[in-house]
């Protein structure tokens, strides 16, 4: 493999969490066994958050200022909102990046985040961006429903002489071990008994792959610095020992705090450990379904100079409790709540509009004037500007990294919103425009005139009748 | 050089459907209701009606499009009709249509009808509408008491009144709205309310209570128009005219540009400096006898009294509570009970409102009746305060 490794990494965790006890204390009248798993707590999406909106949310935190545009984007998730519709041209157009880019959405396998990692480091040049992303759901009071939870991480991958870390090896095998599965149109995944995995799939399947890539790095086990598993703890423990690694290199799993993220847990692990990792670290990554990904990494000197805006430390400290087990539910979608006759209302697209508008949109680009400056939303062919009103003189202006702060804000107990009141107002953004927009993150009662905020993508509603998913961009409070 | 409308036109009647939860009446009934009354008051006959000006709203859940089921409700003679729609100052809209075709020389009687049948919707509130296929890409789902609730907290930053004062000055509005509406048989709301159980309402959109919004009603009102020559050969004497007809649309600089601070309706300061000039109004708080401004929301009103110059910048909430504008107060506003107690069937509204000034005026308003009132003024808002239409209308006693 040529010189090629990460150059950039960042990492989103939803700020809900849901402590293991909420859903204990909930669900332990159905299976006692809960309680015994009641610890730590689990990130869980906001109701207008999915693997997409959170997709491009890692990818913001990824510090891109000095790196070349990525050749291709590779979207890996079990749980993109769209079977038959490009997913990663989403992420493309709110990331605002080149439109000539390959895009590849990667699924169908717990793998895939670690499967699209190789296909990156395996690439001839450029650069990819590599994005895994899941929020699984689970059946109520199972098992899973405790380990799991969603998150996304994004790794900027190529060469030359910009490498975080590169890469020394790696190896895959693929097994159709069926350790759990979800056919199409099914939410919940069916599982098995977790014994016969540990020592069928974990205990054979992860020495098989690791083994042969040591010898091939020419890497003795007790010289990794970092390990990362993300099977369970005493499983990762053992296969220490198993394969001659160090107990103590063994990477914080994550679980405590946000649960198994899916597809983006190896990755979020891997951008976790390059956090801390010191220049000349050595990282072993193993990723787990339906065979193995197993990479071998070394940090370079440049990882002492890295730091994503939030990273993972940043957003798991970012968090929020979720104190209502069925307003977790009812965001799942498993509570039919009665939203009253005006949720009814038809929210069609019109989806030549949207295509139109896409760059308004899904891009939130809008326009400067050229002549008074005023950044405006949306771009028009005259300037908002009053003292203005020149004709074609809006420059495109990206706004998803606009500041803003409160003009004016309600809480609308009356408007259809799952996440009730509804919470809205005019921001003024820098530049001297206003937009009315609706805010996120952001709990009742805590809004003010000036406040400062951040854009964030994410839903603005589902079209139940057509299962069509819009997208935009929302204000977030932020500290001064 | 054009010279407005004023003095041009005179209402030669008026009528106005009793507004409520009328299960009993649809858009048809409505109509006619409002339509009797206005041709008994005018003394003339259906015939005699030149061209109808039809206001509604929400045509998807009433009449459908255009004026035709106007023309058919009241079966009138073969004349052109025109639906018209300008959101809440609709009603105002279709006074405008009419009014102008009077003063144009086009006819010398034409009728101006408004209407909204809001509650065959199945739900308490406006009815729930798309904002357009771009816009509802990317606007908020707002309602109209999350849009109006803006003002308040733009409001009490600007001016830094705490929002708890604001709350008080707001609830005194709807208090005194109530107290008018119990007087007014018209009326859907006809209950006095104190201002504890306005203060104490459950939220709809913070900082709005329950008592701070207008009732949701359907209803009716219309006016049939004529020159002051053709009334006069008509036989009438105590004649109402139309002093000023003024509209204001935004243009999207609310919406879009931070010049404006969220705290204001700029619309009814430029609709307002118009119609003033159009009917010669210098000092409107003093030569205002009385008023129907546009209550949709208590925080609404509050607001409108400082963009129609009637009280200073930041005083509106003083003069409210201190009762300037009581039914006893310098410049009555909504004795007749405001949106607040008529509700607000959309397309009806700001013909209600003229046809209290036009009682009012003439002396006719029974246990309501003021002092004898020589200008009365309505203001309609239409629309959410980053994008609306506001219409400012003056009346006033024909010399």
């Amino acid at each position: 493999m040529s010189e090629r490794g990460i150059l950039a990494f960042g990492a989103y965790v939803p700020q809900r969490r849901l402590p293991r006890k909420t859903i204990a204390d909930a669900m332990a009248w159905a299976n006692p066994a809960l309680k015994a798993q009641a610890k730590g707590e689990r990130a869980i999406r906001a109701w207008d958050e999915d693997s997409l909106t959170m997709a491009v949310e890692a990818a913001r935190d990824c510090n891109l200022a000095d790196c070349d545009a990525p050749q291709t984007l590779a979207l890996a998730s079990t749980t993109l909102p769209y079977a038959d519709r490009d997913n990663a041209a989403v992420v493309v157009e709110a990331l605002g990046l080149d439109e000539r880019i390959n895009t590849l959405d990667m699924t169908t396998s717990l793998r895939a985040g670690t499967a699209a990692l190789a296909n990156a480091l395996r690439a001839g040049d450029g650069s990819s961006l590599v994005i895994a992303s899941d929020c699984r759901e689970a059946r109520p009071a199972s098992p899973l429903e405790m380990q799991i939870g969603h998150a996304a991480t994004a790794m900027l991958v190529g060469g030359g002489d910009g490498l975080l870390a590169r890469t020394l090896a790696h190896r895959a095998i693929s097994r159709d071990l069926v350790d759990h599965y979800r056919a199409r149109g099914e939410r919940f995944d069916y599982t098995v008994e977790d014994r016969w995995v540990r020592d069928e799939g974990f205990f054979k399947l992860i020495p098989g792959t690791v083994q042969p890539l040591l010898e091939e790095a020419g890497v003795a086990a007790d010289n990794i610095d970092h390990v990362i598993f993300t099977c369970p703890a005493r499983v990762a423990t053992r296969l220490c020992k198993t394969l001659g690694l160090t107990v103590s290199a063994l990477a914080d799993d994550l679980v405590a705090q946000c649960g198994h993220t899916g597809t983006a847990h190896p990755l979020l692990l891997l951008a976790r450990t390059l956090e801390q990792a010191s220049p000349g670290a050595k990282i072993l990554l193993v990723g787990f379904g339906q065979g193995v990904d197993a990479f071998l990494f070394e940090a370079t000197a440049r990882i002492a100079d890295y730091h994503p805006h939030l990273g993972v430390a940043g957003h798991l400290e970012h968090r929020r409790e979720e104190t209502s087990y069925l307003r977790y539910l009812t965001h799942q979608g498993a509570v039919p709540v009665d939203w009253g006759n005006r949720a009814e209302f038809d929210n069609r697209t019109a989806l030549t509009a949207l295509y139109r508008n896409r760059d308004s949109v899904t891009g939130f680009m809008g326009g400067r004037c050229e002549k008074c400056g005023t950044v405006q939303f949306p771009s028009t062919r005259i300037c908002v500007n009053p003292e203005c009103r020149e004709l074609d003189t809006q420059e495109p202006v990206s706004l998803s990294g606009v500041k803003g702060k409160v003009k004016s804000f309600t809480e609308d107990w009356l408007a259809y919103c799952p996440n009730p009141p509804m919470q809205y107002g005019n921001v003024e953004i820098e530049g001297g425009g206003n937009i009315l927009m609706e805010f996120t993150d952001c709990e009742p009662g805590t809004l003010a005139i000036g406040m400062p905020v951040e854009m964030r993508f994410r839903i603005k509603d589902v079209d139940a009748r057509r299962s069509f998913t819009r997208y935009f961009w929302k204000p977030t409070p932020v500290e001064a | 050089m054009a010279t407005g409308i004023s003095d041009k036109v005179v209402i030669l009647g008026m009528g106005c459907a009793r507004f409520g939860e009328r299960w009993d009446a649809g858009p048809e009934e409505l109509m006619l209701e409002a339509f009797t009354e206005a041709l008994d008051d005018a003394g003339i006959e259906r015939d005699q009606i030149e061209a109808g000006w039809l206001g509604v709203f929400y045509d998807e859940q009433s009449v459908g499009k255009s004026a035709i089921p106007l023309s058919m409700a009241l079966r009138l003679p073969n004349v052109p009709v025109t639906r018209v729609e300008n959101l809440c100052a609709t009603g105002s809209e279709a006074l405008r249509g009419a009014t102008y075709a009077v003063a144009s020389g086009a006819c010398d009687i034409a009728l101006a009808l408004g209407m909204e049948k809001l509650k065959d919707s199945g739900y308490a509130g406006l009815p729930e509408r798309t904002k357009g296929s771009f816009d509802d890409l990317w606007m908020p789902n707002y309602t109209a008491p999350g849009a109006f609730a803006q003002l308040a907290s733009a409001y009490s930053a600007r001016t830094g009144i705490a929002m708890d004062d604001l709350k008080q000055a707001m609830a005194h509005v709807s208090w005194k709205s109530h107290q008018n509406g119990a007087l007014n048989p018209k009326a859907h709301l006809r209950k006095a309310v104190s201002m504890e159980q306005v203060l104490n309402a459950p939220t709809v959109a913070h900082p709005l209570g329950l008592y701070d919004c207008c009732g949701v009603s359907d209803g009716a009102a219309c006016a049939i128009v004529t020159s002051p020559e053709v009334a006069r050969s008509l036989g009438k004497r105590d004649l109402v005219a139309i002093k000023a007809l003024q509209l204001a649309a935004s243009n999207g600089t609310e919406s879009g540009h931070a010049s404006w601070d969220g705290s204001y309706t700029l619309t009814t300061r430029t609709a307002a400096k118009r119609a003033y000039k159009e009917a010669g109004i210098e000092n409107p708080r003093v030569e205002i006898d009385l008023l129907e401004v546009h209550d949709c929301f208590s925080i609404t009103e509050l607001i409108v009294m400082e963009d129609l110059g009637l009280s200073e910048p930041g005083a509106a909430p003083k003069d409210i509570l201190d009762g300037v504008y009581d039914r006893d107060g310098s410049v009555p506003c909504q004795v007749d009970g405001g949106l607040k107690c008529f509700g607000h069937p959309i397309g009806a509204s700001g013909l209600r409102m003229a046809y209290e000034i036009y009682l009012q005026l003439l002396g006719r308003a029974g246990e309501r009746q003021l002092d004898s009132p020589s200008i009365g003024m309505t203001h309609n808002l239409g629309g959410i305060p980053i994008r609306n239409i506001a219409s400012v209308s003056v009346f006033g006693l024909a010399s």
